[in-house]
């Protein structure tokens, strides 16, 4: 049999002119496509053959320059690098295609992405080094040492992941997996000498690294396979290598668990909350520990469980742990 | 077919704020005739935190964890998204990198244990919609959940990512996962569709971020809401702990009342195989699960 090439799919396109238009609406199109067509293609032909007026970004059409990215039924891609018999497979014949954000729309797919330049611009996404302006030879890197950017460099800005992002979505302060992706990749590179006013940076609470969900939707909408929240993970480990943990909830949330295995092997979900919270701040959870108490979801410490073997993991604690707090 | 045994990681919530979770699990693996061996040696996970904060030693951890699993020769099932996600992780970062392997397995010898990678893991319900079967699940069913509008709520760190998650969920993709609606549809249900089913429920930052997992669990709940859902069912005791107790923070974090009976995955095949709602601890739930 011979292989499908052409499929009809069922287009519906966000519009919106945010000089004329008081609503966003959306046009929809039937059109028959090819294997070989990516989802560029499309809007081109919906644009020269239906409507000129259909506005979104284009330039280097192929998947370097970051600013054709869009959605496709919630999933971020680049317009110039997904194949529509891919997005097919995924979601069927009926694709609604729209901007990355619908909250920052100028026209049609075309966003201002300026909260994301701010943001990446705040982590100075730059290599900060005190050489002489005219060096008698390069600055080598090794390949062993360029290894240690974790492909972090493979960004191109798209925005993919940044509007991808549910706590940034909730949380306008939070700067977002590209900016953090960005801090790490110069705080990692051999030659750089600012990380530690980086790490300062990515520290804040309700901005910096301590607020991500860990939903992983970075990972997922990232095209360049830079794994954004890898590098937020190394952003924490950096965070307490460099002895600037603030003493706060979320630092002491993570510390917990160490103390915790330390102890029973399992983790003490109570002790672990009062001591993120502390004495004080744990009265809040009160009325829910209350209602879980009532139902048999809390376990007395009298009857905390413990892991088999428990010695060994205390063992292990002892001579695997890394850093301190 | 030969009897499925599996070495069973239950993690933390399933032996203390979920035990539910356990004991529903335990049930309808009765019923299945599906073997369980409890990894009783197993430690913490870590849950993504240890992980922040030192994560040689979360891998040497879950690498000890496995080994429990590789002893005994099967596959490790977890009934925890995030022990998925971290057991899975530390697995595919020992087995693709020797040197990272020989440092974990030094640390290892020092209590006669050694990581060796022979051993799959995989969640529960991966478990039951791939080896056991759909087909085989939905012929054992004797109370079809035929009058529910169930909606599936799958829990990030079962789907995403999905390069690492691929590798034990069978090519669930992320954006459009079908695995719990296919498992809703075997028990006689009605699956509703609704944009938050493969969405993050916000509980790993409910203690330093609490607004935005109070939203994150609000906008789920009213998601199921106005698809109609009686209720949700999820295969992760972490969302399961943040839609079903958390509902008052929720509501008052967007602003509408919302709250729905959440199952764990077990508990709703426990159901439609006609375990009684004590077998399934359904007397456990903060928000009462009243329409049985």
């Amino acid at each position: 049999m011979d292989a499908i090439t052409s499929q009809q799919v069922t287009f519906k396109i966000f519009r919106f002119n945010e000089e004329t238009d008081y609503l966003p609406f959306y046009n929809t199109y039937t059109l028959n496509v090819t294997h070989e067509e990516v989802v560029l293609d499309i809007l081109n032909r919906i644009k020269w053959d239906h409507d000129g007026s259909l506005s979104y970004r284009r330039s280097c059409r192929h998947g370097i320059c970051g600013i054709c990215s869009i959605k496709i039924n919630g999933k971020a891609i680049l317009a110039c690098k997904s194949r529509l018999f891919d997005l097919i497979k995924i979601f069927g014949t009926d694709l609604t295609i729209e901007p990355l954000s619908t909250k920052r729309v100028i026209k049609d797919l075309i966003i201002d992405k300026k909260d994301f330049w701010e943001k990446h611009a705040h982590v100075n996404p730059y290599l900060v080094s005190d050489i002489e302006e005219t060096p008698a030879s390069e600055h080598l890197v090794s390949p062993h040492d360029a290894e240690k950017l974790n492909e972090a460099d493979y960004c191109i800005q798209c925005g993919a992941c940044h509007y991808s992002c549910p706590a940034l979505a909730i949380n306008e302060q939070f700067m977002g997996p590209a900016a953090f992706a960005a801090a790490y990749r110069f705080s990692a590179d051999v030659r750089d000498e600012g990380a530690l006013e980086r790490l300062h940076i990515v520290n804040q609470e309700a901005e910096g690294v301590w607020d991500c969900v860990k939903c992983m939707e970075c990972a997922e909408a990232c095209p360049k396979d830079v794994n954004p929240i890898e590098k937020i993970t190394k952003l924490h480990n950096m965070i307490f290598e460099a002895g600037i943990a603030k003493n706060n909830v979320a630092t002491r949330h993570a510390v917990g668990f160490a103390h915790s295995i330390m102890k029973h092997g399992l983790l003490d979900e109570g002790e672990l909350v009062r001591y993120s919270e502390g004495n004080i701040g744990v009265m809040k959870h009160i009325p829910e520990a209350i209602a879980m108490f009532k139902n048999g979801k809390i376990v007395m410490p009298w009857n905390m469980p413990k892991s088999k073997n428990l010695d060994e993991i205390k063992k292990l604690v002892k001579s695997s742990s890394t850093v301190k707090f | 077919m030969e009897k499925l045994r599996y070495a069973l990681y239950t993690g933390c919530t399933a032996r203390e704020s979920t035990p539910e979770l356990l004991k529903s699990t335990l049930a309808i693996a009765d019923k299945l005739g599906i073997e369980l061996v409890l990894l009783d040696e197993a430690s913490c996970c870590g849950a993504s935190h240890l992980q922040d904060y030192d994560d040689f030693l979360s891998l040497v951890l879950n690498a000890r964890n496995i080994c429990y699993a590789e002893k005994l020769g099967l596959t490790m099932v977890t009934i925890c998204n995030t022990c998925q996600l971290n057991t899975a992780m530390t697995k595919h970062r020992l087995d693709s990198n020797s040197e990272l392997k020989a440092k974990v397995n030094a640390k290892l010898a020092e209590v006669g244990l050694e990581y060796k990678g022979t051993s799959e893991v995989t969640h529960f319900l991966y478990a039951l919609v791939q080896d056991f079967g759909l087909e085989k699940l939905a012929k054992m069913v004797k109370v079809p959940l035929s009058h529910f509008n169930i909606a599936p709520f799958y829990g990030c760190h079962n789907i995403r990512p999905s390069e690492l998650q691929n590798l034990s969920n069978g090519g669930e993709n992320p954006y459009n996962p079908t695995s719990l609606d296919d498992l809703i549809i075997a028990c006689g249900g009605n699956n509703v569709d609704y944009a938050e089913k493969n969405k993050c429920c916000g509980f790993h930052a409910e203690l330093q971020s609490p607004h935005t997992a109070a939203v994150l669990t609000g906008n789920a709940i009213a998601g199921a809401m106005d698809a109609n859902a009686d209720w949700m069912v999820t295969p992760c005791p972490l969302c399961h702990l943040k839609l079903d107790v958390q509902h008052h923070a929720a509501s008052k974090a967007i602003g509408r009342d919302v709250k729905l009976p959440v199952l764990h995955m077990p508990q709703m095949v426990g159901l439609a195989l006609g375990c009684t709602p004590t077998e399934l601890g359904l007397n456990h739930h903060v928000t009462k699960v009243d329409f049985v």
